[in-house]
């Protein structure tokens, strides 16, 4: 009796173990025929290869010379014509330095380095202390608030001292600060660095022509750095605040050097103190300071910022890699621009495309437009009164525009 | 001891059938009759963009019909409760769609969108796809998509430019769950013409295709949505841009950026999107406002793309 319910009980207990234990091994097998590839990057885990990749990468677009960063190749994108890029990247030499300090090159100024300041002819990251790895200049300074105006003083010293002849213009920004600096060169092309000249977000108090914002970042021509310099020979200029974009905004004013308007030919700003959200979406409420301090008006919404934005602060990590992104590789295909300005003076323009279909969108089942003639060509048309000069490279230039220091020039917001 | 012994085995033997059976009978494998034009589509499950090299080897003729042709009929599921994404959606990329039609699962004020009357989400697809099919027009591709997703409509026309509507095509990011092989609804679907009147057709088959799902086996709609597709002999392909890199993302930049940082990645920008992704998702409605302004705003001067075909902006808008 005994043995005969025992059997039977091992035959259930067989048959549940059966059941379950195939039912695993089924679920294992369906997980490894899923199983993603493994990438090749999985397999250089160690730190080391990571970094010596790492080297190997930045010392094709780099060349050290001492501390600095001489960049040896204009980045380029697969599929692109950068051909107008290329010429301004010649044309207006920026060299930028980053304000940044030792706790910060892992956290911050390492993502800079990685993202915008590719973009710059020279760059140089400045601390308070020399790291020949990064590399960093070490300034002789402390660390902190305090010591901001000491550092960007003698920054801008180094800077001409050893890069005078390298660069025409000499941008200063944060190891948070967003640039996109391919416009900064649209925003200068049209100015000399023979003039006395600064651009960047323009603040009003305290100086009689207003300052630009530090952490928007700013530029100094090479004509408005030398009087910067001499300012401080000649004890027209001291260490007056530690507050650095305002004291640097008084000295400059004292040595005649102009503070510019930065906007774009439609008046939206192109340096921004905040991240691009904060502009775009957010609502100043008005008892923030910054009411009282923009020197133009504010503008919320769309039409707050500039195609052609120029810099954005407070920017974190993980946005500066978002932000190059959007920049330089997200696009909508074949989608044409509804700002798009006219090229400065004294650039060429290569013959303008074959005929390209184009196609009208959006709701309200609106019937595509057939047929336009080329996308590129338009432009030229569209500046009425352009007069074709020709070059000595041969090339057909696009008319001369008449673009004063206001930039009110031909504006482009051609209807949809 | 020898009895029990060989009565665990048997057990044991009986049970792993018995499992194998289960299974065999719980995976749909529907009966297909390979028709010869379907034949092909066996053995692709990815569609890759065209490259520069194809597109300039179509004549003009062929390209301006193409560029007639490539227009989509947006499909998008809204729900009262979270009217903002239904307001954002309308106002940043559903502006790009060629026609956006909302589709809810009940009428609410201020919602402007087909009021479905249905709170079972694959009923709601089903009715929704319905009445697109009805109400088409001349468009010959759908897209279906939440409001938490974001797309770029000209990208998406990018990829199916040289397809033919008229064919059968079921594009997303393609998921494989056992046997089935599905587009994920977080990142968009993408139905051409002729996938889409396949589909309708076989809704009327309520053994094959159910309006409601059984309860006992009650699937996610994504899944029945392939089922149904597949017993029309239309299948899931991977949407890929022309190095492979997939187009529809059920994440944001942001969430692929940190990724890429927190795999210690070379290049974590190179390593994270395409350049001409078609979809996004998980953001709110404000980042999807700072998305309009990154996709169709901010560029680097100086650098051009002759591209093949030009998209006009949409008329009466300020964010792109």
């Amino acid at each position: 009796m005994k043995g005969l319910s025992g059997s039977r009980c091992c035959f259930y207990m067989g048959f549940l173990v059966g059941t379950l234990s195939l039912y695993f091994l089924r679920q294992v097998w369906f997980e490894m025929s899923m199983k993603p590839d493994v990438l090749g990057e999985g397999q250089d885990s160690s730190v080391a290869a990571l970094s010596k990749k790492r080297q190997a990468s930045d010392s094709n677009n780099w060349r050290m010379e001492g501390a600095t960063l001489i960049n040896l190749n204009h980045p380029h994108h697969i599929g692109e014509d950068s051909s107008v890029a290329d010429e301004l990247y010649r044309k207006v030499r920026i060299l930028c330095w980053v304000m940044t300090g030792p706790s910060n090159l892992q956290t911050k100024a390492r993502h800079v380095k990685a993202t915008w300041s590719r973009h710059c002819n020279v760059v140089v990251f400045m601390s308070s202390i020399d790291d020949p790895d990064f590399p960093t200049v070490g300034l002789g300074t402390g660390e902190g608030r305090d010591q901001l105006y000491w550092k960007t003083i003698r920054a801008f010293h180094y800077a001409l001292e050893h890069h005078g002849n390298d660069a025409d213009w000499f941008l200063k920004a944060d190891d948070d600060t967003f640039v996109v600096v391919d416009n900064l060169r649209w925003v200068l092309s049209n100015h000399t660095p023979e003039e006395p000249l600064y651009f960047g977000k323009r603040f009003k108090p305290y100086a009689k022509q207003g300052y630009m914002s530090g952490g928007a970042g700013y530029v100094l021509s090479k004509e408005a750095l030398r009087r910067f310099v001499e300012g401080f020979k000649t004890k027209v200029c001291t260490h007056t605040t530690s507050v650095e974009d305002l004291a640097l905004g008084q000295c400059l004013e004292k040595m005649g050097v102009l503070a510019m308007d930065s906007r774009d030919t439609l008046q939206r700003e192109t340096f921004h103190p905040f991240v691009p959200e904060h502009h775009l979406t957010g609502k100043f409420s008005k008892s923030f300071w910054y009411w009282s301090y923009c020197y133009y008006p504010i503008v919320e919404g769309p039409r707050c910022c500039s195609d052609l934005a120029v810099s954005f602060h407070y920017v974190d990590a993980e946005l500066m890699y978002t932000l190059e992104y959007w920049t330089y590789h997200l696009r909508a295909y074949g989608y044409r621009y509804r700002y798009r300005p006219p090229l400065s003076q004294g650039l060429v323009e290569r013959q303008a495309q074959t005929e390209r279909p184009t196609v009208g969108t959006a709701g309200r089942g609106r019937t595509p437009a057939g047929i336009t003639v080329g996308g590129d060509g338009d432009q030229s048309k569209a500046e009425s009164g352009a007069k074709p000069l020709s070059d000595k490279g041969g090339k057909e230039t696009l008319g001369k525009i008449p673009i004063d220091n206001n930039r009110t020039a031909v504006t482009q917001e051609r209807q949809g | 001891m020898l009895s029990e012994g060989s009565s665990f085995m048997k057990g044991m033997a009986l049970g792993g059938i018995f499992c194998l059976l289960l299974s065999l009978l719980g995976s749909f494998t529907p009966g297909m009759q390979s028709s010869p034009e379907d034949q092909h589509q066996h053995h692709h499950h990815h569609i890759k963009a065209p490259t520069n090299d194809e597109l300039q080897s179509l004549s003009e003729p062929q390209m301006v019909e193409l560029s007639q042709k490539v227009r989509v009929y947006c499909v998008i599921m809204v729900q009262p409760k979270v009217l903002v994404y239904w307001a954002t959606a309308k106002d940043t990329w559903g502006k790009h769609c060629d026609q956006a039609v909302f589709y809810s699962s009940e009428s609410a004020k201020a919602l402007e969108a087909v009021d479905l009357n249905e709170q079972d989400e694959w009923a709601k697809l089903h009715k929704a796809l319905t009445h697109a099919y009805d109400n088409s027009g001349d468009l010959r591709w759908f897209f279906v998509a939440r409001p938490t997703t974001f797309a770029i409509i000209e990208n998406l026309k990018y990829l199916v430019l040289a397809k033919d509507p008229n064919e059968p095509f079921y594009i997303g990011h393609t998921v494989k769950s056992g046997e089935l092989e599905y587009v994920e609804y977080e990142s968009g679907i993408v139905l051409s013409y002729e996938a889409l009147r396949r589909l309708v057709n076989v809704f009327k088959d309520a053994e094959k295709c159910p309006e409601r799902g059984r309860s006992l086996w009650k699937l996610s709609e994504e899944k029945q949505l392939a089922i149904c597709l597949k017993y029309t002999g239309v299948f899931a392909e991977n949407g890929e841009d022309t190095q492979g890199k997939g187009l529809f993302n059920s994440k944001s930049v942001g969430s692929l950026i940190e990724d890429g940082m927190s795999k210690n990645s070379l290049d974590v920008v190179e390593g994270c999107c395409s350049d001409l992704a078609i979809t996004f998702s998980g953001m709110s409605p404000n980042q999807m406002q700072v998305m309009m302004f990154g996709v169709y705003r901010l560029r680097p001067y100086g650098h051009n793309f002759h591209d093949s075909l030009i998209f006009l902006p949409p008329e009466g808008s300020d964010n792109d």
